[in-house]
């Protein structure tokens, strides 16, 4: 059983509520913040910790403090991201919906670390639900004097408001989300300046995942050096995993980052193995942004070294023959799975949700969508997977914000890993599934 | 609800007006714009199910900007019905994950079931179903969302039984 920082009283009865969460020890590290520590010394300890951003980009989230510029006369906010909608990923949802009070403790304490005075849960719009028990809970803390004028006497004053979105994808991405916050549409904005410098309203702000948010309290509860003895290398912690897709026991699982991959996926602690008593075909493991991998090269690298749950270990290889961590989103595939199928399905969803501001996206995330669907549906030619390729080299690395090359990632390495896949279905026009995994092979890779 | 045409006609109850008063608290006093998205949830809300134009033009009156304002943003975000829908609007989740777990035919099921297809309202009123991206359920897929109630792991019996229990509401 590894340790469990943000998971260890979800199951406890009642811990959505103030009074229960206090009991289980919750607030410590805002009394302890507040009453011991400067907010210099918060950031320390994050940076100490080595917690990287859990939003999916793994950004050092210290370092990212840091970068806040200085008061000049404007205020600063702190802005938690919990428009968790990257396919795949729902960790942030559910941690929110049972335990609240982690993310308000969290988001108290790192606002004082920030030296922020008014600061917001910008939370997609679907979560409604979610969002009302959140509201639930700040009124709890706000009755107990954690938040409002004077917390605890200290004469720190913060006032947190939740800010539901509108169902756009897009607006995950810090700018975008920073526009919408403001009453515009999700349109990314072009960085520099980043919003260290100019965030909401102009002014200095830090956009924080919900998990990096609720990672805080544990690190100043227990130091920032404890923090980092957990975990391998620089993936430092535990880290939140949603499991989906063909499993035994899809859900949402803590693991200490180092966790072999094998044992995540095949343990009953964990997934339990794959459903049906199917074979293993692919995996996405960090979101459906992040290249798929053939299952083969996710349990061990070409090298042939076993993988473990780490930034790391799982981009060994580079995008040949690794992935990403990302948000740790996990979708297993059985052998019943279509990759073409399930790759249009992705383009889909980027297509749908590229905000169409830059052309390479708007048109080139429609173009790819088109060319898989003909393939899906039984008119695709031979040169189209060549197209298809050469479609998603045009999109990344040409866009403003990152979605364009979430768009072209997939893409780019289903066809490099099941390119035989793709063949298949050209050739079959009339079948809707190619049999059995056709992954090319370790040998391969090297002319990919 | 029948469509209202003039914003004239367009009236929050005090219920809806307290909310919207409370989330423009939330934000400085000169960026009352950032309620938007909140409001036309509220709006949407208030007013079966859809923003219509007249609708959208009191939430730019209330929140003195233009009208232009408020409809660049009702149709960016996908959440934001422009035109009415049924009682109950049933919105499936059918991005890859849910995909992987049945969510094609869970849609072919309720295609069959409500003699509609994706995008259209049940010719008694009752439904709309629409297909939607990715809701944070990718684990308990298939799922559909109906307000702000989610449904998981399901399979068409369990669907069945929820249009016989919607069907009564």
């Amino acid at each position: 059983m590894g340790l469990k920082i943000l998971t260890e009283h979800i199951n406890v009865p009642g811990i959505n509520t103030f009074e229960t969460y206090r009991k289980m020890g919750g607030y410590r590290s805002v009394e302890k913040a507040l009453k011991t520590m400067t907010p210099d010394e918060v950031v320390d300890e994050v940076k100490k910790s080595g917690l990287r951003g859990r939003g999916g980009a793994g950004f050092p989230t210290g370092m990212k403090w840091s970068f806040l510029a200085k008061p000049e006369g404007k205020p600063r906010y702190l802005v938690c991201n919990a428009d968790e909608s990257e396919p795949g990923t729902f960790k942030d949802r559910v941690l929110m919906e049972k335990i609240p009070h982690a993310l308000i403790e969290g988001m108290i304490t790192s606002s004082y670390a920030l030296g922020a005075r008014t600061s917001y849960i910008y939370i997609r719009g679907e979560l409604m639900f979610v969002l009302r028990i959140l509201e639930k809970a700040i009124a709890e803390a706000y009755a107990a004097g954690f938040l409002g004028e004077n917390i605890l006497g200290s004469g720190y004053s913060l006032d947190l408001h939740v800010h539901p979105g509108g169902g756009a994808y897009i607006c995950g991405e810090e700018t975008a989300l920073l526009e919408s916050l403001e009453g515009k549409r999700g349109n990314p904005r072009n960085k520099p300046p980043f919003p260290a410098v100019q965030g909401l309203y102009a002014c200095p702000t830090v956009v924080n995942n919900v998990e990096s948010i609720a990672t805080v309290p544990w690190i100043v509860n227990n130091t920032g050096e404890e923090y980092a003895k957990i975990g391998v290398g620089r993936s430092t912690g535990t880290k939140l995993i949603s499991a989906g897709g063909h499993l035994n026991k899809p859900g949402v699982y803590e693991i200490e980052l180092g966790l072999p991959v094998e044992e995540f996926l095949f343990s009953d602690e964990y997934c339990g193995g794959i459903w049906k008593g199917r074979q293993f075909k692919a995996v996405v493991a960090g979101g459906s942004s992040v290249p798929i991998l053939p299952a083969q090269l996710f349990l061990k690298t070409a090298e042939g070294t076993p993988r473990l749950m780490t930034y790391e270990s799982l981009s060994e290889g580079g995008f040949v023959s690794g992935t990403m961590l990302g948000s740790g989103g996990f979708i297993a595939m059985d052998d019943t799975t279509c990759i073409v199928r399930n790759t249009w399905n992705f383009s889909r969803f980027y297509h749908h949700e590229s905000c169409g501001q830059c052309s390479p996206c708007r048109e080139g995330t429609g173009w790819m969508e088109k060319i898989l669907h003909r393939i899906e549906h039984g008119h695709g030619h031979m040169h189209d997977i060549d197209l298809l390729v050469n479609v998603s080299k045009q999109i990344e690395g040409n866009t403003i914000c990152p979605l364009g090359d979430a768009a072209a990632w997939p893409v780019a390495s289903a066809v490099r890993h099941f390119r035989e896949e793709f063949e298949w279905h050209v050739k079959h026009p009339d079948k809707a599934t190619a049999p059995g995994a056709v992954y090319r092979g370790a040998e391969d890779l090297a002319f990919a | 609800m029948n469509e209202i045409t003039t914003q004239a006609e367009v009236q929050f109850s005090e219920e809806a007006m307290a909310e919207i008063r409370r989330y423009i608290s939330h934000y400085p006093p000169d960026r009352k714009k950032s309620a938007l998205l909140p409001i036309l949830h509220i709006a949407q809300a208030e007013f079966g199910g859809w923003v219509s134009p007249a609708v959208q033009d009191k939430v730019a009156e209330i929140l003195e900007i233009q009208p232009i304002e408020v409809y660049e943003v009702a149709t960016f975000y996908t959440m934001f019905n422009l035109k009415p829908v049924g009682k109950h609007v049933l919105e499936v989740c059918r991005t890859g994950p849910c995909m992987l777990r049945g969510a094609d035919q869970l849609i072919e099921h309720l295609e069959n079931r409500l003699s509609c297809h994706v995008g259209e309202n049940s010719a008694d009123g009752m439904f709309t179903l629409k297909t939607v991206e990715c809701l944070a359920a990718c684990g308990f897929g298939p799922m559909l969302q109906i307000r702000e109630k989610y449904y998981e792991n399901l399979d068409p019996e369990k669907i069945d039984q929820l249009l016989d229990d919607l069907r009564k509401q």
